[in-house]
Order: structure tokens, then sequence, then C-alpha cells
């Protein structure tokens, strides 16, 4: 009985081993012919605490100009958000989403007793914990918890391992640099026939665990590997680090994978020295990324669907340190881009420079406000549930 | 599977980092009321004092003199820099050498709880000086008097530090000390109100160290004046606090519970255990040793549903692997990249909580590397994964070429030695009787498929290598 089996798993590759594969996967794989009406948010993180002052600039402040002598950027050089504030130069294709609507800014967005530590305030970020909690949870995981049974692929990560904010109790992102190195990991006669082997249960094991884990990347492998060759991302792509990635994203996308989160890091912008050079060459890379991945996405009729996010752990201070740089903040900005945003251009008033704790910005908005608001508004969710508590929905999604 | 050989082998891996192949027969030679003993008299000694400073690599020495040498006057700039990157190269060291310690040390029993202490006294801090003291104090005492261990934490400068108690002075007090003492380390949440953190905090006022490291109380930034925490009161200072917090049997039942999870069951739980672990633990007064006997002396211990059923941390894993197979490595930083890859860095907590453990360590990534690893080790293959930038100790610099080559020499010896009398058709069976901690869930003729069956020898090497990349082998 047993040999029957194997020799037949011999004889077959990886698609005849998912004859064996347990329904729940069978789900997946069938999909690939249904067109997923689900909408997707992509998250990138920018770490190291990008210095929102110098990004979303206060162009008529003159604190800002007093307290940056050396690393402010000058208002003729940035791009104007209509009279008050200006971009970065080198963000143009930020500026072209604004001037089609396709761009809001939420400032002063941060939480109560800031810490300053980039580690732990990464940790309360992914985790959308209190400052004095502890969760072992990241809040995408636990939307993948609450709301993702039977979904394998809900949130994917394009790096080689993944963040802490897409771990759940129960159920996890799965974390790709890009689908071919999944598939050839994953790809192999010896892990398949393993792995088919194994007679799946719905138990709350350690072992069920392992094997249901086991199968799914298997069978994601396989299939995501597909799906990225079904429709190659259209428009040219830099072929740097993020421009790679969002290439990534966009042919998931573009091939209706049952994805609702893309998660995607660029960094680092921990810019204590020489901040203008660091900050300019990773805003070049985001900048040209991102012009390629909205211009994918219009050309292919999917920007209204694609809700796109920035956040970093924490802004910097307001003034510049003695060495072209600045150090450790507290509250900072965040960017939504996307074709079907409901508020645009400037969603807040920028933060306001006079009225500081101790040298830094005061949050005004709770990032919790809106993981709340992308959860219950764009994925909808249970934000509740997935945040543990009630905040107050914004209205730009 | 056969019982005593379980027994062991679970013994052996919850007590410790799981079998060592050259010294796996000596202990199946002992009756199993021996086994215990053993292992308490094998962790009897004072451990060695992993001086980093004091050892032979050149240049170290320096890094603790230039900490010296800020006590008499402030370091500029470049000095500060040099200073931290000594001490990040130096923490890796430390880091190393302890891994070390796991694998080849006989005190297992100390090793394994020093490891639990680290991850309950969970820090982060730069400066390796006080990450070092800070080890020794939780090897020193990891199984001595829970008492001396907590009293000895809450006065390292890595602690000091890493909760903000210098900030914590009498005009302006900084509960996060207080806080964690409370929630992580003693009674645990909703045995405190805020106000008992408050109170606390004030008595906590004054306790700070000097850049050598030692403890300091600064009378000047303390508070006098009378404090009520946790119904007494009295004018306290932070040896008070402690005592109140022991006095209280939810600080027993916190730690039993805590060990439960981790060398039982961390999700089957029964309340009347703890209770029982928790006030024999209390009335030792907190002797560590003693509730790890209470642990491994219950029949419960060896239940079946407590063995072969916990998912090994990353640092379990890959000391484990190299207990089971000997190896020198080529280049032992590629251990670093290992620990972040999977996970788990020592010294690297995710937060003050520690490692959350259990089903939070295997993700698809994580889970496919670890299936991988084996392999890698045998080929010398190319540990080609991107681990994730860590900005608090780069600075926002990018990341120096790091080893990737999981090269090393593997010791086949002991192993070939341990399995070659057996006929072949009993190989891959022993071998699964020894590799894992669990029935097989599939049949091993399916795994016996890819082994190399030219010669017993082959056959024995490929058959341990599948069998360590298997959703088994995750297990202890």
């Amino acid at each position: 009985m047993l040999i029957k089996r194997r020799d037949f798993l011999k004889a077959g590759s990886l698609a005849t081993a998912s004859l064996f594969v347990p329904q729940f996967l069978k789900a997946v794989e069938g999909r690939n012919t249904i067109a997923s009406k689900g909408k997707a948010l992509v998250v990138l993180q920018l770490s190291g605490g990008n210095d929102g002052l110098n990004t979303v600039i206060p162009v008529r402040n003159d604190i800002y100009y007093k307290e940056r002598k050396r690393i402010a950027v000058p208002r003729e050089t940035s791009l104007a958000l209509g009279t008050e504030a200006g971009l970065h130069p080198v963000l143009t294709a930020l500026k072209n989403a604004y001037d089609q609507g396709e761009m809001a800014v939420l400032n002063s967005v941060g939480y109560p007793n800031p810490d300053r530590s980039h580690f732990r305030s990464m940790d309360i970020w992914h985790s959308a914990s209190a400052a004095n909690e502890y969760w072992q949870t990241g809040w995408i995981g636990r939307y993948l918890d609450a709301q993702c049974t039977g979904r394998p692929l809900a949130a994917i990560e394009i790096d080689d391992t993944l963040s802490f904010a897409l771990k759940g109790e129960q159920r996890k992102g799965l974390a790709l640099q890009d689908p071919k190195r999944l598939y050839d990991s994953a790809h192999s006669q010896y892990f398949a026939d393993y792995s088919a082997a194994y007679q799946q249960t719905e138990s709350e094991a350690p072992v069920a665990y392992l094997y249901k884990t086991m199968a799914e990347t298997l069978s994601s492998a396989d299939y995501l590997y597909e799906q990225s060759r079904r429709k190659p991302a259209s428009s040219a792509y830099p072929s740097t680090g993020l421009g790679k990635q969002l290439k990534t994203i966009a042919s998931l996308i573009l091939a209706d994978t049952d994805t609702s989160v893309y998660y995607v890091s660029l960094g680092s912008f921990d810019t204590h020295i020489n901040q203008e050079g660091q900050q300019k060459r990773l805003f070049q890379e985001m900048n040209d990324a991102l012009a390629a991945f909205i211009k994918d996405m219009k050309a292919n009729g999917k920007w209204n669907d694609v809700l796109l996010t920035t956040f970093s752990e924490f802004g910097r201070r307001v003034s510049q340190n003695a060495s072209g740089g600045t150090d450790h903040g507290t509250a900072n900005n965040m960017i939504f881009l996307g074709g079907a945003l409901r508020e645009k251009g400037l969603l807040n008033p920028l933060p306001d420079l006079a009225d500081l704790d101790e040298g830094d910005l005061k949050y005004r908005i709770d990032f919790r406000q809106v993981y709340a608001t992308l959860l219950q508004g764009w994925l909808d969710a249970d934000a509740e549930k997935v945040l543990g508590r009630k905040f107050d929905l914004l209205r730009f999604v | 599977m056969e019982k005593k050989m379980q027994k062991l082998k679970h013994l052996l891996w919850r007590m410790g980092y799981g079998p060592r192949t050259q010294s796996w027969n000596k202990w199946m030679a002992l009756p199993e009321n021996a086994w215990w003993p053993k292992m308490k008299d094998d962790s009897a000694t004072e451990p060695e004092y992993f001086d980093i400073a004091d050892s032979a690599v050149k240049g170290l020495l320096m890094g603790i003199g230039e900490i010296g040498r800020m006590e008499r006057r402030e370091l500029d700039q470049a000095e500060k820099k040099r200073l931290r990157e000594q001490s990040r190269d130096d923490l890796r060291n430390l880091n190393l050498l302890w891994l070390e310690e796991m694998t080849r040390t006989q005190a297992q029993l100390r090793e394994k709880m020093a490891l639990f202490w680290h991850g309950h006294f969970a820090s982060r801090n730069i400066n390796i000086l006080y990450q070092q003291q800070l080890l020794h104090i939780i090897r020193q005492n990891a199984l001595g008097n829970f008492r001396d261990l907590l009293r000895g934490v809450s006065k390292s400068a890595a602690m000091i530090a890493f909760l903000n108690n210098q900030q914590n002075k009498k005009q302006h007090p900084n509960e996060n000390f207080a806080r964690e003492v409370m929630e992580l380390f003693t009674m645990g949440r909703g045995h405190y109100t805020e106000h008992d953190v408050k109170e606390a905090a004030r008595a906590f006022t004054g306790w700070s160290f000097k850049l050598n490291g030692d403890f300091v109380f600064r009378a000047f930034d303390h508070d006098k004046d009378e404090k009520t925490v946790l119904g007494k009161s009295g004018k306290f200072d932070g040896d008070d606090i402690i005592d109140i917090l022991l006095e209280k049997r939810e600080t027993a039942y916190f730690i039993a519970r805590k060990a439960y999870k981790f060398f039982v069951n961390d999700t089957l739980i029964p309340e009347e255990r703890i209770k029982w672990l928790g006030d024999r633990f209390y009335d030792s007064d907190y002797k560590i040793l003693r509730l790890l006997e209470d642990i491994v002396r219950s029949d419960w211990f060896y239940a079946p549903e407590n063995m072969g059923n916990r998912i090994k941390s990353p640092i379990e894993y890959w000391v484990g692997i190299r207990r089971v197979l000997p190896m020198e490595l080529d280049a032992p930083e590629v251990q670093l990249k290992l620990q972040h890859a999977l996970d788990q860095t020592l010294f690297f907590p995710p937060n003050v909580a520690g490692w959350p453990g259990g089903k939070a360590w295997i993700d698809s990534s994580s889970l496919m590397l670890r299936l991988r690893i084996p392999q890698l080790i045998v080929d010398k293959g190319d540990l080609d994964v991107e681990t994730k930038d860590d900005d608090d100790q780069q600075m926002g610099m990018r990341k120096a070429n790091q080893r990737r080559l999981l090269s090393a020499d593997v010791d086949w010896q002991p192993v070939l030695k341990q399995f070659s009398t057996l006929k072949e058709d009993n190989i891959i069976s022993a071998l699964a009787e020894y590799l894992w901690q669990t029935d097989s869930k599939v049949p091993l003729n399916v795994l016996e498929e890819y082994t190399d069956r030219h010669n017993k020898e082959n056959h024995i090497k490929t058959a341990m290598i599948r069998l360590m990349a298997t959703p088994e082998y995750q297990l202890c």
C-alpha cells in the first residue's frame, strides 16, 4: 500500500504530489482562474526613522529654517503642495500623485509616551500595542488570525525573513524575496514527497502546525511562481532593491493573487550623520520605484484597488545635530497613495514647531487610528478585534 | 519508540541542549534514577566568567580600558564611536563564546537555565562590559536562589541602563524600572496597581551605576520619605521593594508558570500543578534547583502529552545539531547570521518581555531555512538569506559583508561508531529514534528513498541529514 503510493509519487512532479495536498490548500491552487475582487494594501516601511520634516517640508515656517540651518530644504527647490508645504525635491512621483488627487499626507502621527529606541518603537508600531504593553503578535498577523482562515497568501512580505508585524498567533504572512527564489529553495522532490505523505489534520498540535506550514509553503511557492509569470509587470522598473520588490508586488497584483497585504521595507533612514546625501539616495530609489509602480497599476486598471502607505518607527528631532544629521524623534507623517482616496492632499495641519515636547513633535493622531482605518475602511476587517480596542476611524479611506 | 531512550532524550533536551553523540552511550548505561543526580553534578561547578576583555583576542582589552577612562573625562566623538564599534564586535564574540559553551559544556542544566533567565531578564545594551557582567550574574545564579538572582540583575548596570533607572530621581521619578520589575520579573500583570508602580519607583530612586558597571546608590537622588507599596508602608528603598515582591506568592506562581511553559508544555498548563510548584518554590525561599527538581521528579514530566511536543527555539535547534553532529565551523561568525535569520539572537531579545516561543518561531521562511540547514552543512553551502537591518546596532550604516558560508568540517566518526554495527535495514529507524523525540508522522520509507545506500557509511550520513530536515526534528 505504502509502496504503491511511493511509486506513484516518484513518477510525478510537484503537481502530481499536490493530489495529496489537503482541501484547504486545493483552494489556493484552483484560485488562479478566479479574479480576486479584493483590494490590496501595500505597506512601505521606511526603516530607521525617516525625517518627516525634510519629506513634507513646512516651507513657510521660520522655526524650521532656524533650527536646520545646514540641512533645511529651501522652499524654492521643494515641490509645492499648496502654499504651506513642499515635498523633498526628489519625490516627483509623489508630486504627480498629489496633483492628480492620488496622494494624502497625515501629519503628526504617533502615540503617547513615545520611545526613541529603534527596536522598541518599531516593536510598538508592529504590534500596535501601547507604549507600556508588550504584545507577542503583530497587527497584520492578528488580521490574518481574525479574518483570513483558508487564505495562506493573504499577507506577503517581499523579503527573505518575515517581519514581526505579519506574525499572528495561528497564522503568519509569507516572506519571499522573489517568487523564483522561493520556488528554487522550496521546490525539492524530497520536501514534496515528505510533505505529501503526511495526513493533514485540523489539530492544534505543534506537529500539525509544522506540517501545515510546510505544505502551505511548498504549495504557495509553486503557485506564486506561476502567478508571477502569468502577467509580468508591464512597465520598466528600476533595478534597485525596492524597484524589484515593487515589480514583484505588481506582478502578483496583476495576476489577481488572493493577497490583501503586501509588505516591503526600505532603509536605513537613520540619518545621524550627513543626512542630505543618504536621505536623497533613498528617496531617489523610492521615487523611481513608486513612479514605475503607479504607472503600471494605472495602465492595468488596478490603481483604484491599491492603497500604499508609508510609516517609520519615529520621526526625527526638529533641530539638526552637529554632524549634519538629525537624532531620534517622535511623531511623524504618513503618506498614502492610491486611486481611490476619499480625502486628498494634506489631511491635517502641518506640525506645530512652536509647541514641542523637549524638542520633539507632539503627536496629534494615534497610529492605531490609522491602522483601524486601513483595516476597517480598506480591508473590510473588524478593526476592534484586531487592535483590541476601538479607535475612531479617519475619513480618507 | 523505545521508552527508556525517549525518556533520557526528553530529560537531555528539556534540561539541556539535547544528547551529545560522544557521551550518549555513557548516559544510556546509567540507571534511570542516576540521570538527574548526574545532571546536577555536572552543573555543580562555578561557571567561568566570560571576560571578553581578558580573552586572547587582541585589542579587546582596549575596549574596557576606554570605559575606565570615561570616569575621568568625557570621551570625544571619535572615541565614543570607537568604543561603540569595539563593544559591538565584542558582543558578537560574547555571543559566540556562550554558544560554544552551550555546545560543549557538561553543565547543560546550568546553561539551559541561563538561557531561560536570559529571556526572562531580557535586556538590550550595546555596552559589552555591562552585558558580560549581567550574563555572569545570570549564569552564576541560574540554579541558585531567585532572590539573589533578582537582586543581582536589578542592580546590574545593563538592567539599570536598559530600564532607565539612572534617570529615576527624587525630583523626576521614572517608573520604567519599577513597572518592569513587577510586571515581567516577579508578579506579572494584574497583581498590583498603578499606584504601587508609582510608589515603588520612588523607592528605587538613587539606584544607579558607575561607568565600570559597579552598582552605586546615589543618596542625593533618593526619595527618603514614606511609600506605600502593596499594602505596606515605610521609608522603603529598592531592596525593601524586592523583599516585598518576594513575599507575594504571586511571584512564585509567576516563575513556576513560566518554567512549566519552558520545560514542560507551553499550551496545556494545569493550574493545580502551577500552584503545587509555586507553593513549594515559595516555601523553599525560592530555590531554583528545587523548582527544577520538582518538575523533573513529577510523574507528569514524562507523560506522553509532554514529550516531543515543544518547538525548539533557534538556539536549541542549532546547539542541538552541533551536539549531535560534532563539527568545526570554518567561520563561527556565520552563526550570528543564522541566529538572525531564525529570529533568535542572543543579547537581542525582541523586547523586554523576551522571546515569545512556541509557534511564534515558525513561519514559512524560518521553517524552510531549518529544513535546508542540515544539507547546507554537509554541502558547505551558502546561507543565502538577507537578514533585516538593525538600526540600533548599525546607526544607519550599511551592513558590512557578512559571513554566509555555512562551512564546517563535520566529524562523522562518533556518529558512525554509534550506528555502523547496525544492519542496513535498521539504520533509518535507529537514527530516527535517536534524532527525533516524536514518532514518525509519515512512513520512513518515504525518507529512505532519498538516502544513499551504496555503502553503509553514506547510508548513515544521508539518513541523518534527511531525518534532520523534517518537521519532526523541530520538536523536542
